[in-house]
């Protein structure tokens, strides 16, 4: 079996599980005041700790979530209703064009369902939202966007936004500035103070920890509406009883694949640089997508001129190799991708894309079994899109 | 050489079974769900297909521990069928669109689209069996004469014949369901679906209004040349039909009247007694052999509805056109209906008819 998928999801690192498991017999709810019950808020507070100080950020900082669509969902509605009843002008809401769809379908939501003035940026042929994109966005009405959503890297093509200049262009204009971090923490130098960010979103699943769980990593001056009511966990902007090994699953992993990010990301860097070269030598069908040098080290995203994109995922799959196409409806119909679109490519070559992300368990042996049987599937997933014999 | 097959997975009891039944006997089965229609979901924007069928046939795929894929069709099916059937019925035909999907969906871009990925076949649950003979693969009527679906397959040539399998054909509907139960599948209760899969309320006359709107025109008494009465639109109307003619003048006998025949030059629906309906001869094009080209001239069962008799006739073809003279009388029959001939159990080809007389 050949694993190259690990941007949809990554196997949990022995850290992660072993603190998991070291949890998991534990009774207490970490908001019981006795000895259970504190015990269990020991463990939740130490994890936040380490998450904090894994990213750059106060622990109080740290909002425990179930995962990366809710932290979006979080951000994206919490910060919109804050800022709005502060001032009812600020009414926009600007995001980037190749958001996930957990950002992209609440924002639209925002738009369609509370009166928001929804406005997605146009990105360059790599995927990337140039700042000067950003500043005319604002200086067209300076004072009426409530907050600013762009992703730290893209989850399909790899290309790593410059968030920082993004960051502090909002803040020029008195916005808040979200961004999706998911795909970036251990692969990528994630700093949150650094950045400027006013909120980041942040998932175990991604890194090596559990699914399950994330975190909104959220300024602490930064007002937030909640949409989850109930107990008041995490300073009332996020009710629920903590999952403890969750929680200490996720700390695990956190704190490993940020000790290990460098190390890891010139390993995956190698990797993936070795794929690209060989799959562009090899199949002429081969498009690169993306920031060639500045994107997430593992990730590797190519369109094959002709083929559709289920096709290629079904005949590789049939091989024993696992990767994925970007995006499917839930009923697993593969759509052409929008990021793609909106890199300015067409319809034929958004359908017809694949994703391949190497992770920590990933091997020299994953390339070769990639380059054993591509170009024959490539081959193949041609004819079967533009079928030369009609029977 | 192990052959890999494509079972169509709708997610009904059937096509569970087949694909069931392929897996046991050795072959190398992928199961591919084809999104027909794109149906709003529950989520509102995003809903794409009937994801409860889709989810059906997944988890049969589950169990059965094969690859599954949902292959979205949905274009070709919207051109090929619902458009077609649209466009027929403004012409006053009256069209098959499952037997149009088995020509041009499922046993035409879903199987060249399979050989083309190097798969050796596609499997689905119709009831019909395929035997090959020296003279190639042909196609015969399923044991279970109740759930015979030969009439809809009679569109298969026989290169499509020779890559299409059929498990169900030697089996009986109620054994197919006892069969799913025992394998612990999760559609073996599901209910048959009857109705045109993309009209799912059954509402076809509605269907049709919405896509045409109206065309009011009159109905006339076929004998007479009497007006008895208004439509809103040809296309709400069947030839053979009896009831919902909403006639304002009755016979002075009483007798029921029936529709005899659509004119499309003039928007008139003509009504009148049943003998009227009488078929004696009826052409056809679009011709399709299941299996070798038969003589210019032959005797045979033709069969003009899904489930109707078959009825003895004289058969002559020449250059792609077809003459049938019924021998036993025939009730009702209108342009666009798919004409079945059998020899037997076997089915010999069918056409598309195009004109009926009573001699």
């Amino acid at each position: 079996m050949t694993y190259l998928d690990h941007g949809a999801t990554t196997p949990m690192l022995p850290e992660a599980i072993a603190a998991m498991s070291a949890v998991m017999a534990q009774p207490g709810n970490p908001s019981s005041v006795h000895s259970s019950g504190r015990q269990a808020r020991r463990i939740v507070e130490e994890n936040r700790e380490l998450i904090a100080a894994a990213i750059g950020a106060r622990p109080i900082e740290v909002i425990f979530t179930a995962g990366g669509t809710e932290s979006d969902n979080l951000a994206i509605k919490g910060l919109y209703w804050a800022q709005n009843s502060k001032d009812k002008n600020r009414n926009r809401i600007l995001a980037s064009s190749i958001e996930h769809h957990a950002v992209l379908d609440t924002v639209i939501w925002m738009g369609e369902h509370e009166g928001a003035n929804v406005e997605f940026l146009p990105v360059d042929k790599d995927g990337r939202v140039q700042p000067e994109t950003l500043r005319k966005a604002f200086e067209k009405n300076p004072n009426d966007v409530a907050l600013v959503s762009i992703m730290w890297a893209n989850n399909e093509v790899g290309t790593v936004e410059p968030i920082k200049e993004l960051a502090a262009i909002t803040h020029e204009f008195g916005s808040i500035f979200h961004s999706d971090a998911v795909q970036a923490v251990g692969c990528l130098p994630v700093h949150f103070q650094e950045s400027g960010a006013d909120a980041l979103t942040i998932s175990g699943h991604k890194l090596g920890g559990p699914i399950g769980i994330g975190a909104l990593i959220l300024k602490r001056d930064i007002e937030l509406t909640p949409i989850l009511h109930g107990g008041g966990q995490e300073r009332d902007v996020r009710s629920g009883t903590l999952p403890v090994a969750l929680i200490a699953g996720f700390g695990a992993a956190v704190v490993t694949a940020v000790t290990q990010r460098v190390s890891r990301a010139n390993r995956l860097t190698t990797l993936r640089k070795d794929l690209v070269k060989r799959i562009l030598a090899t199949i002429s069908e081969a498009v690169f997508n993306g920031d060639p040098e500045n994107r997430l080290p593992g990730n590797a995203h190519f369109s094959f001129t002709g083929c559709e994109g289920d096709a290629l995922l079904m005949l590789l799959d049939a091989q024993g190799i696992e990767c994925s196409t970007g995006s499917a409806c839930s009923a697993g119909i593969p759509q052409p991708s929008h990021v793609l679109l909106a890199m300015g490519r067409d319809e034929a070559t958004a359908r017809g894309s694949l994703r391949f992300s190497f992770g920590t368990t990933s091997t020299p042996d994953d390339v070769d079994s990639v380059l054993q049987f591509l170009p024959a599937v490539v081959e193949r997933a041609k004819r079967a899109g533009k079928p030369a014999v009609k029977i | 050489m192990t052959k890999r097959v494509v079972a169509a997975m709708s997610g009904g009891v059937d096509s569970s079974v087949a694909a069931s039944r392929l897996v046991e006997q050795g072959y190398d089965v992928v199961g591919v769900h084809l999104a027909l229609a794109k149906v709003k979901g529950h989520g509102g924007r995003k809903g794409c297909c009937t994801l409860d069928d889709a989810r059906d046939a997944r988890r049969v795929a589950d169990r059965l521990g094969i690859p599954f894929y949902v292959w979205d069709v949905s274009e070709e099916f919207q051109k090929e069928v619902i458009e077609n059937f649209v466009s027929e019925y403004s012409e006053g035909k009256t069209p098959n669109p499952c037997v149009r999907c088995n020509e041009k969906i499922k046993f035409a871009a879903v199987l060249t689209r399979s050989l083309a990925l190097g798969f050796d076949a596609v499997a689905t649950g119709h009831y019909a069996q395929i035997v090959e003979s020296e003279n190639g693969p042909l196609l015969y009527r399923a044991v279970d004469e109740n759930k015979d679906q030969s009439y809809v397959l009679s569109v298969l040539n026989q290169e499509k014949l020779s890559h299409t399998i059929l498990p169900l054909g030697d089996s009986k509907k109620p054994d197919i369901r006892a069969e799913a139960e025992a394998r612990g599948l999760i559609t073996a209760a599901k209910p048959d679906s009857h109705d045109i899969c993309f009209i799912p309320d059954g509402d076809t006359a509605g269907f049709l209004h919405k896509k045409l709107g109206d065309v009011p025109g009159k109905i006339i008494d076929a004998q007479t040349g009497e007006e008895i009465g208004e439509h809103d639109g040809l296309f709400e109307f069947t030839v053979g039909q009896r009831k919902g003619l909403h006639l304002g003048v009755p016979r002075q006998d009483r007798a029921p009247r029936y529709v005899i025949e659509k004119d499309i030059k003039t928007n008139t629906v003509m009504v009148g007694l049943p003998t009227l309906l009488r078929v004696d001869v009826v052409t056809a094009t679009n011709l399709i052999w299941c299996g070798p080209t038969p003589a210019a001239e032959f005797d045979c069962k033709a069969q003009v509805r899904a489930h109707s008799a078959r009825l003895a006739a004289k058969t002559f073809h020449n250059d792609g056109n077809l003459t049938v003279e019924f021998i036993e009388p025939l009730q009702a029959l209108a342009p666009g209906q798919t004409i079945a001939l059998y020899d037997g159990e076997r089915v010999i080809g069918s056409g598309t008819v195009v004109t009926t007389s009573r001699s």
